[in-house]
């Protein structure tokens, strides 16, 4: 497959057309994707208050995000006047584009059955329907959600405001735990997948062969749990708490700047759960039938499908629940779901062993369980001890 | 110091694999190094931890014209996606300046700075000339990430096992120095 190769010496004039074409499909696709999300949200979130949403711009208010597109295009762009300018009018940027690029790598179709990699011929060149397909391709993935936290803190510290820069910290240490929590719950996939390119992973998927299943639906949660508090959506919306901060980190934003901004979260909503689908679901890996045509679309139709499941779920989390605490967010992050990423990686990572070795199934499960609550034990005896013997000092003083 | 760190690294050229790499190297040796003397002598700390961003990032377009990709994500994720963004973290946390702050600058040591920058420039540079001149680097399509994790797991085990033991223990070791209870 293609090895990164940034300077196309290894391919001829066609190969780049096609490159060329599939960025730029991706590019409208995400672009259309996101328009379709904010009317979905705005949508289901009345539905679920029982109101009725945007209904006046187009057919079911279809058209309401691009009415307020072009308001906010036209609105005047402030810049305050304590703001660092230079870092105000880049951070938009620096949120934007970490969110466009983790899209390049998610497999949006292509037939992975019967090994064959999701490859598909278009004018008569062999190529993948994702654009491209790196060998480090999911750690890409986690370089990039790092990165975005580059444009939510810098966008709260150059507003020169004290709310915003609240918001920017909060943002910095919530991305940064949960962070962690991401990695760990993707571990468990790279032990099943044996590989980090988002194609090979996808190809282990094939024939409901699902990675949900086969690494025992915990690294799923901890990594869905994890994506939501990454996305700074709610339950995990501190970053931008109406209540407590204004608006968050964008409270100084306006106009177009403001738009970049919102258009960056949704983005990085589906691109996370484009994500989710990939390494988990299988991505466009479903039942094939019908005529040659349909065959061909199908894998995209399915992944479209997957991926509206977790989109739905995303916006019914946020009509439904409730916003965390601050130590509730950092305990849930810590305290919860690090261990348990953890454990379960070793878990996982005993049973391959067990497999390679032939051993019983069974009793390395026993063994290995029992290990790690010793293992868990040990260290919560240890805090434990710690904790009394601060509160005793503390008691005397 | 960072600054004549990675002037080093421009000024060692790699030998001719390719001509579109060398000039993309070239466009990111300038980018570097012009970055890394702005996050020396800005005096906005803000911003000089964003220009080590560019500096730090160049590093990782290095490694991506070499084709050690693994390498470069991990320049990515670690140094861009972790260190500097707990730079700012501090920084934030503790003061967040917004204008310039003049103690950042020292004039009385400049001299000092620019003396050690150039010892650096000609150790460094002669050192990867002297063992890397002659070295010419092939183009290949293979997946270096294989090769990476199987030098790191088999040939040299021991000594990546001791290296994460003493990170650890100067975890540990900062965390009893920083709560001291």
């Amino acid at each position: 497959m293609f090895a990164i190769d940034p300077l196309l010496e290894s391919v001829d004039g066609s190969a780049v057309l096609i490159v060329l074409l599939k960025v730029v499909v991706a590019f409208a696709a995400l672009m259309i994707a996101v328009m379709a999300m904010v009317w979905f949200e705005r949508k289901v979130v009345a539905r679920m208050q029982n109101r009725l949403g945007p209904n006046v711009a187009g057919p079911f208010g279809i058209l309401q995000t691009l009415a307020d597109g072009v308001k906010l295009f036209f609105k005047e762009d402030l810049l305050p006047r304590e703001a660092d300018r230079p870092v105000f009018r880049l951070a938009p940027y620096l949120s934007l584009v970490p969110a466009f690029l983790v899209f390049v790598v998610v497999p949006l179709g292509g037939d992975f059955s019967n090994d064959r990699h999701g490859v598909v011929s278009w004018f008569g060149k062999e190529t993948l329907v994702q654009v491209a397909d790196p060998h480090i391709g999911i750690l890409f993935v986690l370089a990039m959600s790092s990165m975005a936290v580059y444009g939510v803190m810098l966008a709260g510290w150059s507003s020169g405001s004290k709310y915003p820069l609240l918001g920017s910290v909060r943002a910095a240490a919530q991305m940064i735990s949960y962070e962690a929590a991401l990695g760990l719950s993707l571990l468990a996939v790279l032990l099943n997948s044996g590989s980090l390119s988002t194609n090979e992973i996808v190809s282990g998927q094939s024939g409901w062969n699902w990675n949900l299943w086969a690494t025992g639906v915990v690294p799923f949660i901890v990594f869905f749990i994890a994506a939501t508090a990454e996305l700074n959506r709610p339950p995990f919306d501190l970053v931008e708490a109406e209540q407590e901060l204004v608006g968050g980190f964008h409270t100084e934003y306006s106009s177009l700047r403001f738009a970049l901004f919102f258009l960056a979260e949704f983005m990085n909503t589906i691109t996370m759960s484009a994500v989710i689908v990939t390494l988990f679901l299988g991505g466009p890996n479903g039942p094939s039938f019908g005529p040659g045509w349909l065959q061909a679309i199908l894998p995209t139709v399915w992944f479209l499908a997957k991926l509206l499941v977790f989109l739905f779920v995303f916006v019914w989390l946020r009509g439904t629940l409730p916003r965390l605490r601050y130590d509730q967010l950092m305990d849930l992050g810590w305290k919860l779901l690090i261990p348990l990423a953890l454990g379960w990686f070793l878990l996982l990572a005993a049973f391959k062993i067990g497999q390679d070795e032939g051993w019983n199934r069974a009793v390395v499960g026993v063994v290995g369980t029992v290990v790690i609550l010793l293992g868990a034990l040990l260290i919560s005896m240890a805090v434990g001890t710690a904790r009394a013997r601060r509160a005793a000092v503390e008691v005397e003083a | 110091m960072i600054a004549s760190l990675f002037a080093a690294q421009a000024c060692a050229p790699s030998e001719c694999f390719a001509v579109p790499a060398n000039i993309a190297f070239g466009i990111c040796a300038l980018l570097m190094i012009g970055a890394a003397i702005k996050v020396v002598t800005e005096t906005n700390i803000v911003h000089a931890a964003l220009y080590l961003v560019v500096v730090l990032a160049g590093v990782g377009v290095n490694y991506l014209i070499l084709q050690a990709e693994f390498l470069a994500v991990t320049q990515f994720l670690v140094y861009i996606g972790a260190i500097i963004v707990l730079f700012l973290f501090g920084i934030m946390l503790t003061r967040a300046p917004m204008g310039r702050s003049d103690d950042l600058d020292n004039a009385k040591l400049r001299p000092a700075g620019i003396g050690a920058a150039v010892m650096l420039l000609v150790v460094l540079g002669g050192a990867l000339l002297s063992s890397f001149g002659e070295t010419h680097l092939v183009f290949s399509t293979a997946n270096s990430t294989t090769a990476l994790s199987d030098a790191v797991f088999n040939q040299y085990l021991i000594p990546f096992e001791v290296v994460s033991v003493m990170l650890l223990a100067a975890l540990i070791g900062a965390i009893v120095l920083a709560r001291r209870d």
